[in-house]
């Protein structure tokens, strides 16, 4: 069985701000919901499904669900692989509504890191705890560990890993919600404070406060809605799980991508548009090796030449100027990936950065570490009528 | 240039399914875990071989020696490295293959200047101890 076809995203809302010190975040969870079941035509009343990730404030989903008021579920799912979560959560709900399970799927996310850090979970820690924090990694020098490695075995720069955020910041100064919109040059990346060498601070994505949220319906219930829809054609997940042999020179990517362009029936030449998951500039650089949009190791060569810009690159990517520039809320950048992908298709996004004939889009999320315990999740969409 | 300044040493979580590894230390022996069916050497160590599923496991030390397979300095810690300024994370590949995250340190325990680091360096295990019972085994250039 396959969900090509069988679910349509209907509502996309990204929260307009960067910085809520005024707000709780279950209620930015109920912000998102209301905005994207409003986009789609629906309301909370109408949601039988819910997804959410394990960040999500409470028990589980229940208890967002209970402060949302969704007395009609049929199916929950919490499924928790980090920031690519979101992207997980509609090939989640595109297989249940194809299951028959339920037909209006709500996905939210919220979270203020940047105003109200959270403390520190009460959850135990991992088995692999005790091997690795006690050496002091943090989120940046693991993603640095990939980059010096990646520098190692195919010759990338630190200048190569700058044009992610150049291409970023081009598009960012067309969003007036971005929280960085200023352009930046490759010099300034590398002129940038070192964070954990080789990644400088412009290497390295926003801390912001936010959310947003996505209604995925049934092909009945899409036929019926006032806005355009945009089509679920395919998604591929693979947790990446090396044990003794870490490998920090490819990512899950490797295995989600060629899942779903099978499921979806496109190769990355038929890719439009990509949001591509930048927690980090060298996130995206082997991203976009391991789906195929070029040759192992040749990330560098392929991003310096500026394929990553839109709208006329060989690859648009991120046009809302992505993690690096406009918005990582709650240190999760999934659920804006898709966000972006969805106005693509829709025709929606700025002006100077809308790809023109933007027929098919590919997400890809990541999440959590990279040697090792790597959510990957890649989704391919589709205008209404492909 | 290394300083004399030693990193922090936080103890790690001790349970009693690690507990061996970590008295290991203690004595300045470094243990991983060998599937009994399938001789993987198995890294973090657990009780059950991730590569074919037995629950038969058995410590085997090893020799403490191997290579850089990629390094950073990272300068802003976390935690109890908040505060110790640059200092270096590391994998090191062993001589019998996993591959282990590590601090990389100077001869003298003191920070590594950034010329001597190099992936493929040579390096060797020491042990930091936690003051709990426990060492943290960090790698040094090799002496020889």
């Amino acid at each position: 069985m396959s969900i090509r076809g069988k679910a349509f995203i209907a509502g996309a809302y990204e929260h307009p701000d960067r910085k809520i010190p005024d707000k709780s975040v279950a209620q930015v969870h109920a912000e998102v919901a209301v905005g994207a079941l409003a986009d789609a035509g629906l309301s909370l009343a109408d949601v039988d499904g819910f997804f959410c990730s394990g960040d999500a404030p409470g028990f589980g989903p229940l208890s967002m669900a209970d402060y949302l008021g969704l007395t009609r579920l049929r199916y929950v799912d919490s499924t928790e692989t980090g920031g690519s979560s979101y992207v997980g959560h509609v090939g989640h709900a595109a297989a249940a509504i194809a299951a028959g399970k339920c037909r209006v799927a709500l996905i939210t996310l919220a979270g203020l890191p940047r105003s109200q850090p959270p403390a520190r979970s009460g959850r135990p820690s991992g088995p692999e705890s005790a091997f690795e924090s006690p050496f002091g990694p943090t989120t940046p020098s693991m993603y640095a560990l990939a980059a010096r490695r990646h520098m190692h075995e195919y010759g990338t720069t630190s200048a190569q890993l700058a044009a992610v955020k150049v291409a970023a910041s081009q598009h960012a100064q067309h969003n007036p919600n971005a929280m960085l919109r200023n352009p930046v040059t490759a010099e300034e990346v590398l002129d940038s404070p070192m964070i954990s060498d080789p990644l400088h601070r412009l290497d390295c994505c926003v801390i912001s406060d936010g959310g947003g949220a996505l209604v995925v319906v049934a092909p009945e219930i899409a036929k019926n809605l006032p806005g355009r829809t945009v089509k679920v054609l395919g998604h591929g997940e693979a947790p990446k799980l090396q044990g003794s042999r870490i490998d920090l020179t490819h990512t899950g990517a490797v295995w989600s991508g060629p899942r779903a362009f099978a499921e979806a029936g496109v190769t990355p030449a038929d890719v439009d548009y990509a949001s591509i998951y930048d927690s980090f500039t060298i996130t995206v650089l082997q991203t976009v090796e391991d789906l195929g949009f070029c040759e192992k190791g040749k990330g560098g060569a392929f991003v310096a030449d500026g394929a990553l810009l839109a709208p006329h690159g060989a690859l648009p990517f991120n046009t809302d100027g992505g993690g690096l520039c406009n918005n990582h809320p709650t240190n999760r950048g999934g659920m804006t990936k898709v966000i972006e992908a969805v106005r693509q298709l829709r025709g929606e996004a700025n002006a100077p950065v809308q790809v023109p004939g933007c027929d098919i889009a590919l997400v890809h999320g990541t999440g959590g570490s990279i040697g090792t315990r790597m959510g990957s999740a890649t989704l391919i969409l589709g205008q209404e009528d492909a | 240039m290394s300083e004399t300044r030693q990193l922090p040493a936080p103890a790690p979580e001790v349970n009693p399914e690690t507990e061996p590894f970590w008295a290991a230390t203690a004595r300045g022996e470094l243990l991983v875990k060998q599937c009994e069916e399938c001789a993987s050497l198995i890294w973090y160590p657990r009780s059950v071989c991730p590569d074919c599923g037995s629950l038969r496991t058995r410590w085997r030390p090893v020799s403490g020696r191997g290579r850089v397979y990629s390094y950073t300095v990272n300068h802003r810690g976390e935690g109890p490295y908040r505060d110790c300024g640059p200092y270096v994370l590391a994998y090191v590949e062993l001589d019998e293959g996993p591959r282990l995250m590590t601090n990389i340190v100077a001869a003298d325990g003191g920070r590594l200047g950034d010329g001597e680091l190099a992936v493929g360096l040579p390096v060797e295990v020491a042990f930091h101890d936690t003051g709990e019972g426990s060492a943290l085994p960090r790698f040094r250039p090799q002496s020889h």
